[in-house]
């Protein structure tokens, strides 16, 4: 999964994956709606992006009601927040490598 | 060159990071403006109370005594005075935080600001219930003390939902209001100081600080 030159993560080379793990690592669950807002992108575009996330086991989905609505929240996981520092720490390197 | 692009890439991706972890945890548009609008609120309706007590001890001095009916009525009019000043501060700030959400593009009623209203309230509300059980006592001389303690430690609350500054200025409203209890003749000036010239300081700065360049 990890690029073995530098180090960033594959599966964070979508802005949009990118953009939903920041969001998780600050806040403790979110659900569907507010991601999109804050992401500003389209239902079906985010679902893929938190499908693939999913897989990798990086985010937990919850799946719930608010009356008869239903509620999907988002959390991170364990391995989510270490892949997520892995890769800053890679792009850091990165920018300090070349200055 | 590759090596610069890629280093141009990184350095965008972590800016993004940043702005997103921001925008999504905390609520970046509150303006300075409104704590100048509210300061200027805060002076006038300070004066107008000072005016208020002035003619209700100049009645004492050439009367010679105290009506309770004089004392109700001041009663009355300091309640709504406070209600009216309270009412513009809040519609004024209202507005020019919403003014500036729109010019960002951002929502005004999203989960920030909903978190960040909510752990405003909690602390003013008990603050305000607390006031209101000191007067069944007349304990007057708190009042202005514990206007300012309570509402500093709204914004000390406050200041983990928004921008990071506010906190500042909840100590200065914190340490003035334990200030004013030894004082306790001057509670109109220590409230004047706290509600008007405080925020029109702290307006002023946060608006130098994140508003004067992208006005």
């Amino acid at each position: 999964m990890k690029n073995p030159i530098t180090g960033l993560n594959k599966v964070f080379e979508s802005r949009i994956r990118l953009g939903v793990m920041s969001i998780l690592m600050v806040n403790e669950e979110i659900n569907f709606n507010d991601l999109k807002q804050l992401l500003e992108v389209t239902d079906g575009n985010l679902a893929t992006h938190l499908v693939n996330l999913e897989e990798n086991n990086y985010i937990k989905v919850y799946k719930g009601f608010i009356g008869k609505k239903t509620n999907t929240t988002y959390v991170i996981t364990k391995a989510g927040e270490k892949a997520f520092t892995e890769h800053i720490t890679a792009l850091e390197n990165m920018i300090k490598g070349v200055k | 060159m590759e090596e610069t692009n890629q280093s141009n890439n990184s350095l965008n991706d972590i800016k993004d990071i940043r702005r997103i972890m921001d925008r999504s945890s905390r609520f970046i548009s509150l303006s300075g403006l409104s704590g100048v609008a509210a300061g200027i609120c805060a002076l006038i309706g300070a004066f107008i109370a000072y005016k208020l007590l002035d003619n209700y001890y100049g009645t004492f001095n050439s009367r010679g005594f105290f009506s309770g009916d004089d004392f109700s009525r001041l009663k009355i009019k300091f309640a709504l005075l406070a209600a009216i000043v309270f009412g513009i501060a809040f519609t004024s700030s209202f507005y020019l935080t919403w003014r500036k959400a729109k010019k960002q593009g951002l929502p005004i009623w999203d989960r920030t600001s909903k978190r960040l209203a909510w752990n405003m309230i909690v602390p003013l509300a008990a603050g305000g219930i607390f006031i209101l059980g000191m007067l069944r006592y007349d304990a007057w001389i708190f009042v202005s003390p514990a206007c300012l303690i309570f509402y500093g430690l709204a914004l000390v609350n406050a200041s983990k939902y928004t921008l990071n500054d506010i906190r500042y200025l909840g100590y200065c409203e914190i340490v003035l209001g334990l200030i004013n209890i030894y004082f306790p003749g001057y509670g109109l000036w220590f409230w004047a100081c706290g509600f008007g010239v405080l925020h029109i300081i702290y307006g002023i700065v946060m608006w130098q600080k994140y508003e004067r360049n992208t006005a």
